[in-house]
């Protein structure tokens, strides 16, 4: 498929080029041009009042289908850390059970590494069956043979889904897998549905630079497969007398050219307290520099709160990269939320507009920030934050 | 030792704004850079070929104008650059991305391939994960240290969620580095020179021998179907009067939910 401009119908009026979100139409001589940022996303195609915009096929469009039908099930991948289950498997489990409930199909958990009790504790939080790889080799994450795993698996079973964490594990394996069966992958989604009429997959993420949403498909491949990342999911119902079954996989023939010699366990108290905190007070570019952020800290301190930051400042370098909540950061859902200076870019915005309360300082009134927040004050933060803690050490005195 | 990195040019997604009106993003006088990440990738291949030896070739996947990607690259002090580059390639997604740079760097020659962890525009982080499956060999993602390398072994640090991992692995194998393993050095003012005069020699698909149906559009198994402005949703609740009187309003509202 291409798009392509019939030029002897193009008035060259314009209209298209505002149309396109990538800024892949130019207009020269008169003339609208389509220039190598398209994307193919079609937004241009009924914009045109000439109708001189239309898609056309390509030779080799109409590849035979592989036959998806054959591909059942919902799979997440249950990340286990030293033989301990990961939160972000539960959330897994919630949203597979919704998507396999939809699709009216079974979900499956697949567990590479731990106990039958972790296995058990799966079929509670929502599995109706667990393909489990119980070699304690495999407590001790390592990319090829998880992926070399779960390939197995997939052309074994044929799932049509398979969700993963976007974790440091989850996104370091998991593209081996995608490449290798060549189908497609979609990171950090953010909402996952299923589409009434072709039951696709629709995988819904911040795309360039976290600027605007994206609606992700894989029509034409199984499985589909989609990371997400920690919290962004709500965990299940848990059942004590679920039932289901765990599938025994043995892990023979299993090869790697890496080797974990060594996992140091960082207490890094800061992380737990982001994610765990009732209140964060988070800062920005906004900030100016390092000396905004001792302000952040001591507004936190008043009210018993954590530090966070937006990537811009974190990039900047005024602040370490753990406090950071986005997308690449952490994703947070605390009770309140007091953004400073920080505009918020879609990528901010998706690890923490689930808080309950949004407070956002910025003196650009105009601030996407503003759009999420519950209470949002239009003001230099030199000026606010300081006020607010005179008058929060006033009421504690 | 030989080698090679991935480099991707982006916007400086920190610039790009969008357009509130017609919710497209405004592109215009945004500048591209080389992604921030993949200048720490250079950095390390650098840093192995001050140890160990060998040269460093530095590649880049995209349109004609990603040439100042290389440039800039050549600047730092690398051996030699390709961009790879060819209409057939517009419109693919990581997996096709991946196809591609497998194909062009295994045409190239290779003991150690270096990535970004991720790029700053899409922030996939597949695209070094699966060059590596393209070319059967291991790959570390997320390397924040390279504690010890020979001509057979490498040992480096990989970043985890709750810490890190001690890891070793054979070469040839490809690592994807985060922003804590190095300080990417600036150009030299003969690296600036060099890169002036640089002659960028491109490389097609025909030249990598990348497979038609697996590169571009047609070889990439995910389509955008729509993109769309994030939505709010939240009520908002005003807050009116002079600068001081909205503090105070907020503070009463804290109260209320006992914060204070």
């Amino acid at each position: 498929m291409r798009i392509i401009i019939r030029t002897e119908k193009c008035s060259g009026c314009g209209e298209c080029v505002s149309s396109c979100p990538f800024s892949a139409i130019e207009i020269k001589d008169d003339k609208a041009y389509i220039n190598e940022y398209c994307n193919f996303c079609s937004a241009c195609l009924n914009v045109c009042p000439e109708g001189a915009i239309v898609e056309i096929a390509e030779q080799g469009d109409a590849k035979e289908a592989a036959d998806l039908s054959s591909y059942k099930g919902v799979w997440a991948f249950a990340e286990q850390r030293e033989g301990k289950l990961a939160p972000v498997a539960l959330e897994l489990l919630g949203e597979g059970r919704k998507l396999a409930d939809q699709l009216k199909t079974e979900l499956s958990a697949v567990l590479f590494g731990a106990g039958e009790h972790e296995a058990r504790e799966l079929i509670r939080w929502g599995a109706d069956n667990v393909y489990h790889v119980a070699d304690p080799a495999l407590n001790r994450f390592n990319d090829e043979p998880y992926s070399q795993l779960l390939i197995r698996l997939v052309r074994q079973y044929k799932p049509e889904i398979v969700l993963a964490g976007a974790t440091a594990i989850g996104r370091s394996f998991v593209p081996r897998v995608a490449g290798k069966l060549k189908t497609g992958l979609t990171a950090d989604c953010t909402a996952l549905e299923i589409d009434r009429d072709s039951g696709n997959l629709l995988q819904i993420r911040p795309a360039f630079g976290g600027n605007i949403m994206a609606t992700i498909l894989c029509p034409d491949y199984r499985p589909q497969i989609a990371t997400v990342r920690p919290r962004v999911m709500k965990k299940g119902l848990y059942d004590a007398d679920r039932n289901g079954k765990i599938l025994s996989v043995p892990a023979h023939g299993i090869t790697s050219g890496t080797k974990v010699l060594e996992v140091v366990q960082e207490s890094s108290e800061c992380m737990v307290n982001l994610q765990d905190a009732e209140i964060i007070v988070s800062g920005g570019r906004g900030l100016g520099d390092t000396k905004g952020f001792e302000l952040v800290r001591e507004l936190a301190e008043l009210l018993g709160g954590a530090v966070g930051a937006s990537r811009g400042a974190v990039d900047e370098g005024w602040i370490p990269y753990r406090h950071q909540v986005g997308q690449t950061g952490k994703t947070v859902c605390p009770k309140i939320y007091i953004a400073c200076g920080i505009s918020g870019a879609v990528q901010h915005l998706v690890g923490m507009q689930s808080s309950d309360i949004i407070i956002a300082i910025n003196k650009n009134a105009e601030a996407p920030i503003f759009n999420v927040a519950t209470y949002g004050i239009v003001g230099d933060v030199y000026e606010v934050l300081p006020m607010m803690i005179r008058k929060l050490k006033e009421a504690k005195a | 030792m030989n080698c090679i990195v991935c480099v991707k040019q982006v916007p400086d997604t920190a610039e790009v704004r969008i357009n509130p009106e017609t919710n497209t993003l405004i592109r215009e006088g945004v500048p591209s850079i080389i992604n921030p990440y993949d200048l720490h990738a250079i950095e390390a291949a650098l840093q192995v070929r001050e140890k160990v030896g060998g040269k460093v070739t530095v590649i880049t996947m995209g349109p004609p104008q990603a040439e100042d990607a290389l440039r800039e690259a050549v600047s730092m002090g690398v051996d030699e650059v390709r961009l790879i580059s060819d209409r057939a390639f517009a419109g693919s997604d990581t997996w096709a991305t991946s196809y591609t740079l497998s194909k062009a760097v295994e045409k190239l020659g290779f003991d150690i391939i270096f990535c970004g962890k991720q790029a700053i525009d899409g922030d996939t982080a597949q695209v070094g994960p699966e060059i590596a499956e393209f070319l059967n060999i291991p790959h570390i993602a997320y390397v924040k240290k390279v504690e010890d390398i020979s001509a057979s072994s490498v040992k480096v640090h990989r970043l985890m969620d709750d810490g890190y991992d001690v890891v070793e692995s054979t070469v040839p194998v490809l690592l994807t580095v985060v922003k804590e393993i190095n300080t990417p050095r600036l150009p030299s003012l003969k690296g600036k020179m060099a890169a002036k005069k640089a002659v960028i020699t491109k490389m097609d698909a025909q030249a990598i021998g990348a497979e038609q149906e697996n590169v571009g559009l047609k070889g990439s198994p995910t389509q955008v179907k729509n993109i769309f402005a994030p939505q709010s949703k939240v009520n908002r609740k005003a807050l009116d009067g002079t600068l001081e009187q909205q503090v105070d309003a907020l503070i009463e509202e804290l109260r209320r939910m006992k914060c204070v």
